[in-house]
């Protein structure tokens, strides 16, 4: 099996040099792309590829770049960003590609931004992600100097800059518009959309914003195909997936698969459950998707089918809900890490996920009320899609949706009983 | 034009809006918060959700936000729809989590937008148990009270603040649900125009504090039209009276004018009319009592019946209407009627004139202003002259930019998106003024020089655009530069537009400006222009004389018993004291009618109490030539009468036979519009005092006004009979007609269910239009079509530095450069003490050290200044802080003499 983000990671996740790269064919793409394809021909690769977003949207790739104004006309700077604030709990998928191949992302930014025709290119890093900083700082200087980056690059027309952005740590930051008002300096605001940053994103001009793992398929796709990486997928959304379970299982971790995996072949990789404890559930793509429960074990993960299923893919890092931790514990704490996380923007979420958070430790300190469940299913309905400025407090609401669908018993118990049945 | 279906219904509407603004301008009643008329949309409180459906099949549709949805032809939305209530309610709901429900303690309550929003709704029971949030309140300044708990976090105060008024010292920190709105400290608000946070404000966040000080409520206050009068631009207003007391000031929309704004001056500096300092009887003085003595009406006309006439001199004045100003000029005849300014003044008021008579440019209003793509501004400080310009401007330079969000067709109502798109980009503004200003900070460029060489750069931008008009020779190459650049963007620009006035005092300068639009114009741009005036009446006092005080002492020199009659007007701001002692002894009796004891008061030997624009009616004609209505607000104490009443009973020879017998304002209106064919139209303005809506007046009490029968109850338990108005078509009294008045009468902003200003919607013709039936005042000077331009021919020499020397020039104080505005304790606070302005090279040169006093002399008078160093000034070149209490009248500019001064000397 074909493992083409991950074959270059160490055991010891030490990154790779620019020698190791490029002895495993790196800096190919860039070559291929710069000296024998235009821009659009590079975009209709991945666009033919079916490559889909893997910061949790799944929107098409080369679609989103297709959205771009191009040509002389075209409004300069444009900027290929890669979003590497990787804040979503329970997810850590970026981070081993951050760390382990620097390289990787570097050229796939490069193809990108040649895609685009961007003069700039920033990575928008997690605060925490320290170690990646210091390698991708690295890495960057490499490229420049070997050529990749800088004024006409491989003696071709194209010159791109790539710099590093350290967040300051927000969790909407890692929201697309949110990032690229953090990275001018504002507040991490949202912004209305439309306009898309496709036509005006950071500073009011042309922007592409793209998950670290999607733009570390770019250089497959112009190296081996559209078809090579529509077929390493079981199903219709192309490329492999980094999958990663966190919880109580036996080995947590990240493992590259076929796009299409199912929930229990993820949890086989995992080794199962740990000793004692059962199966009850799990977010399957991050904190801010619905659970998917038993009956979802054959459920195959990718934006198709999760989606039938009731949940979305999101990030692809499920965490899992084991029978002895109280769902509940479980929903309260991530509902506390949105409400923190709020921008304060809209009055939704702004006020709707402190009041969520408030009566689900209310519950769980056994001071929960007759009304309770009503009033978060109400909010569950109200935070919805549409209903609010952005994609937060949506996201929010799907764990705790799925809660009180699928535990509500227990939910309805810690009421009745005055207290945490788990405790 | 759309078609949209709301609730089944089917209303044409304007297709570039978005469906919030359609539905209130169609008057539907939908509830909001963060969007404002005047800042657009940005979908952050999610108040205003309605349910659209995708067509007539679509039965579930979905929740949208109406602000952040455009109109579009077949749209169908409901308000109705369960969902869409249900949504609403809550989000009130939220929107009360943390809000104290203060309503009885809270200065916003009974025109709280969020009480009437809640009602609107029908969220009535609270279900979130858990504690409020509670925050820190900061220390404003002496204007505006900060109560953070009430906060809704709507968001409108940050963007107001910093993008509407371009402050910096304001904004919102923290986050989600502890965001806070405020200071990065406790302080003084820097902008010029944060008063309007009040009204911005849905809630009581944001209150003002000159009005806690005296508190009353909306409805409880007597209000009527008025029209500010601490500047030249005449921005609309709403004073409110309770107990014989003006208690505050509030903005009256007029689309044309001052739109939902004011600057703090026009709101904080009403108080003067409260002051300790207020002349309420009349007096007067004489050999026997050479102090001043209490008298009535009565003895005070009898007093002046027995004053020897053999001829009388009337001094008018730039702050009195212009009802008082003819009244006087009736009284003494047209030759014997000066306009109480000094030469220089006088003849810069009638170039102003001439120059909006004579046409091609027209004069711009601030509506206009706003609309402008390319400005270029000589020789003003417009955030300290004509502060609402420094607003306009600030949104002016949006207008080119805003090219940018078009081509990205995002509607201009999107402000998030149109901001994200054109980010920093700022317009065309060009700056010439003699020290640094406020705007400087959004010019593209600027230039700081003696009021001479601001004349000739702008004669060489004149040339530049028009070879016809005169040329400068001998210009250093950077500013020949300069004036390519600036003399392209006006020519490239649609609506370009010239700013000067009257605050430099520099003929050559309005020459210039002038010169600049009639070349824009023979280059067929619908170019502005747009000339300051110092006062509320500047140009209405030019319109009926431009005989100066020069003219009125040598009128008075040439006749041995003559007595001065002075209408509303301290001399001493005026003239040199020299000047004016000499004016006083020229004269036999001084009669003076003002409302405040000012230096000229005390020396007159007969004060007449008057009313201030809060008590009595008359015209203003602000800066545009455009005639505006203010309307008495309240019956004042004592003896105090509208200046025309007292003239007009002062009449006593045959000519006066006619006007005797005026009985009303309208009288004197005719009678004025009789004399003077341009000022005919002054009639049109307002109603007549005559007019009815259904055979009732308008009341100047709301519905709600309370304690009538109680309020005097301790003096007399006998409702008194409510006093007539014969001035006007408004009641001193809550009875009338509840209908919509026209637009000149309406006393204030309220609506069932919309008891906040945010009623203003349903007074207009559509959202963020005309106020129904068209917006008040008419502009008196219409240029005519003109064939030939003539240019001002005559360029000033350039300036040269004297050894010994300096070329003094005026610099004005937004707070403490105004008159009656300083008798306002908020305004008073904010007043600087006058200082000496100079560049770091000229300090040097003076061989001063930095605190210490200098003598500045000028002609015959000394004054001691501290000093300020500014490195805008150019060489030879100081500033005066003009118009401060304290500091004489200096004739500025002007050359001065400066001395250092050691501590010995410092009288102080």
């Amino acid at each position: 099996m074909e493992k083409p983000l991950t074959k270059n990671i160490k055991p010891d996740r030490q990154p790779i040099s620019m020698e190791e790269y490029k002895i495993t064919g790196g800096y190919e793409a860039v070559t291929k792309a710069l000296k024998t394809l235009t821009p659009s021909e590079v975009t209709d690769l991945v666009k033919k590829s079916n490559l889909k977003g893997r910061g949790g949207a799944g929107f098409p790739t080369g679609l989103k770049w297709s959205f771009v104004p191009m040509g002389d006309e075209a409004p300069r700077p444009k900027y290929i960003i890669a979003n590497a604030d990787e804040m979503e709990p329970g997810t850590f998928k970026d981070r081993l590609l951050l760390e382990g191949d620097p390289h990787l992302l570097v050229e796939g930014m490069i193809v990108a931004g040649y895609a685009i025709q961007a003069e700039v290119g920033y990575i928008f890093l997690r605060w925490a992600y320290k170690d990646a900083e210091k390698y991708l700082l690295k890495a960057i200087q490499e490229a420049y100097h070997a050529g990749y980056l800088g004024k006409n690059i491989l003696g071709s027309d194209y010159s791109f800059e790539l710099k590093v952005h350290t967040s300051a740590g927000r969790y909407m930051c890692g929201e697309e518009t949110g990032l690229l008002n953090s990275l001018e300096g504002k507040r991490a605001n949202p912004r209305s959309k439309p306009p898309y940053p496709q036509t005006s994103g950071l500073w009011g001009k042309p922007t592409i914003v793209n998950n670290v793992e999607t733009l570390c398929n770019v250089p497959h796709i112009v190296n081996n195909g559209p078809e090579w990486f529509k077929n390493l997928s079981l199903t219709e959304d192309g490329g492999t997936k980094i999958y990663g379970a966190s919880g109580k299982v036996k080995r947590p971790g990240l493992w590259e698969l076929p796009m299409g995996t199912t929930l229990g072949e993820i949890l086989d990789h995992a080794g199962g459950m740990q000793e004692g404890l059962k199966f009850r559930g799990a977010l399957p793509g991050g904190a801010s998707t619905d659970f998917l429960v038993e009956d979802h074990l054959d459920v195959k993960l990718d934006f198709t089918h999760v989606q039938e299923a009731g949940s979305r893919l999101g990030t692809g890092t499920i965490i899992v809900l084991d029978d002895k931790t109280c769902p509940v514990g479980m929903v309260q704490n991530l509902e506390h890490f949105f409400a923190q996380e709020s921008c304060g923007w809209c009055t939704p979420c702004r006020e709707g996920l402190p009041w969520i958070a408030r009566t689900l430790d209310a519950i769980e300190k056994g001071q929960g009320q007759p009304g309770d469940l009503e009033l978060l299913s109400a909010h569950a309905k109200l935070l919805g899609p549409g209903h609010t400025f952005c994609a937060l407090a949506p996201g929010a609401v799907e764990p705790l949706q799925s809660a009180l669908k699928y535990f509500g018993e227990d939910f309805q118990r810690h009421i009745d009983e005055k207290r945490c049945p788990w405790r | 034009m759309a078609k949209i279906t709301v609730d089944g219904k089917v209303y044409e509407v304007d297709e570039n809006n978005n469906l919030l603004d359609a539905c209130l301008s169609l008057g539907l009643d939908l509830p909001y918060f963060c969007w404002h008329p005047a800042m657009g949309s940005v979908g952050a409180c999610r108040q205003c959700a309605v349910k659209q459906y995708k067509d007539e099949n679509d039965q579930r549709g979905m929740i949208v936000m109406a602000c952040m949805t455009p109109v579009v032809d077949g749209a169908r939305i409901s308000i109705r729809d369960p969902e869409a209530v249900e949504f609403r309610a809550r989000v009130i709901e939220w929107l009360m989590m943390n809000h104290p429900h203060d309503c009885p303690i809270c200065d916003e309550g009974g025109e709280c937008h969020l009480q009437d929003m809640t009602v609107m709704t029908g969220h009535n029971y609270r279900h979130y148990r858990f504690n409020k949030r509670t925050h820190r309140n900061q220390y404003l300044g002496p204007l505006i009270n900060h109560e953070m708990n009430r906060c809704i976090e709507c968001y409108r105060c940050v963007r107001y603040y910093r993008e509407l008024a371009g402050g910096r010292d304001f904004d919102v920190f923290a986050s989600h649900d502890h965001v806070y709105f405020g200071r990065h400290e406790d302080g003084i608000l820097e902008s010029p125009f944060s008063g309007n946070l009040v009204e911005i404000c849905p809630t009581g966040v944001f209150t003002d504090k000159t009005l806690k000080k005296h508190f009353s409520r909306k409805w409880d206050l007597e209000t009527a039209p008025s029209i500010c009068i601490h500047c030249g631009l005449g921005c609309n207003t709403i004073p409110g009276e309770r107990y014989g007391m003006l208690r505050r000031i509030r903005n009256r929309y007029n689309r044309q004018v001052n739109g939902y704004f004011l600057c703090d001056r026009g709101r904080y500096g009403y108080e003067f009319v409260n002051s300790e300092s207020r002349i309420k009887y009349p007096l007067i003085k004489n050999d026997s009592a050479p102090q001043h003595q209490t008298t009535t009406r009565a003895k005070a006309l009898e007093h002046w019946a027995e004053i020897e006439k053999t001829k009388v001199i009337g001094i008018g004045s730039p702050r009195a209407s212009l009802e008082a100003n003819f009244a006087l000029q009736e009284l003494v005849g047209e030759e014997n009627f000066f306009s109480g300014i000094s030469e220089k003044d006088a003849q810069l008021i009638s170039t102003a004139i001439e120059i909006l008579k004579k046409g091609a440019a027209r004069p711009a209003s601030l509506h206009d202003v706003e609309l402008a793509d390319a400005v270029f501004v000589l020789g003003e400080d417009l955030t300290n002259s004509a502060p609402m310009l420094d607003f306009a401007l600030r949104q002016s330079i949006r207008r080119k930019p805003m090219e940018i969000a078009r081509k990205l067709r995002i509607w201009e109502w999107d402000d998030s998106a149109v901001r994200e798109a054109i980010q920093q980009e700022k317009g065309p503004l060009f700056l010439a003024t003699p020290a640094e200003t406020k705007l400087d900070e959004i010019a593209t460029d600027t230039f700081h020089g003696a009021p001479q060489d601001l004349a000739r750069l702008g004669f060489a931008v004149a040339h530049a655009l028009d070879a016809t008009s005169p040329p400068v020779t001998g210009l250093p190459d950077k500013l020949q530069s300069l004036v390519e650049e600036i003399a392209k963007n006006l020519r490239e620009a649609e609506n370009p537009l010239v700013i000067s006035g009257l605050g430099c005092r520099t003929e050559a300068i309005i020459h210039a400006t002038a010169n600049i639009a009639w070349a824009l114009c023979r280059l067929g741009k619908k170019a502005k222009i747009c000339l300051t005036s110092p006062e509320c009446n500047s140009i209405g006092l030019g319109l009926l004389s431009n005989a100066n005080l020069q003219d009125a002492l040598s009128a008075l020199e040439g006749s041995d018993s003559a007595t001065l009659v002075i209408l509303e007007n301290d001399l001493y701001r005026r003239s040199s004291g020299e000047f004016v002692e000499e004016l006083f002894k020229a004269a036999n009796k001084v009669v003076v009618l003002d409302y405040l004891e000012t230096p000229t008061t005390l020396k007159a030997d007969m004060v007449l109490p008057v009313a201030t624009f809060a008590e009595g009616d008359g015209t203003l004609i602000n800066n545009e030539g455009r005639a505006q209505r203010y309307f008495q607000v309240f019956i004042p104490a004592g003896e105090t009468r509208e200046s025309w009443r007292w003239l007009r009973d002062m009449m006593f020879t045959e000519e006066h036979t006619q006007a005797k017998e005026w009985q009303n304002l309208d009288h004197v209106i005719l009678a004025l519009a009789d004399r003077y064919p341009l000022l005919s139209k002054v009639k049109e303005i307002a109603p007549s005092a005559e007019f009815r809506i259904i055979e009732q007046k308008i009341p100047r009490q709301p519905h709600r006004y309370s304690g009538r029968t109680a309020m005097h109850a301790n003096i007399n338990v006998s409702e008194p009979k409510p006093p007539e108005d014969p001035d006007s078509a408004l009641s001193f009294s809550m009875e009338g007609t509840p209908e919509i008045p026209p637009a000149a009468l309406i006393p204030r902003f309220w609506q069932p269910g919309w008891n906040s200003v945010q009623s203003l919607n349903k007074f207009q013709s559509e959202v963020a239009g005309s106020l129904i039936g068209g917006d008040p005042g008419i502009r008196l000077i219409e240029p005519s079509e003109i064939s030939e331009i003539e240019f001002f021919k005559s360029v000033p020499p350039s300036f040269q530095s004297k050894d010994n020397k300096w070329e003094a020039v005026p610099l004005y104080h937004i707070f403490g450069s105004e008159e009656l505005s300083v008798h306002s304790a908020g305004i008073a606070e904010l007043t600087p003490t006058p200082y000496l302005m100079v560049s770091p090279s000229s300090f040097q040169e003076l061989i001063l050290n930095e605190n210490e006093k200098v003598i500045v002399s000028l002609e015959n008078q000394d004054v001691q200044l501290p000093i300020m160093i500014s490195p805008s000034l150019p060489k030879g070149v100081v500033g005066i802080s003009t118009g401060l209490p304290g500091l004489p009248n200096l004739d500025l500019p002007n050359w001065v003499i400066i001395k250092g001064m050691s501590k010995s000397e410092d009288s102080e």
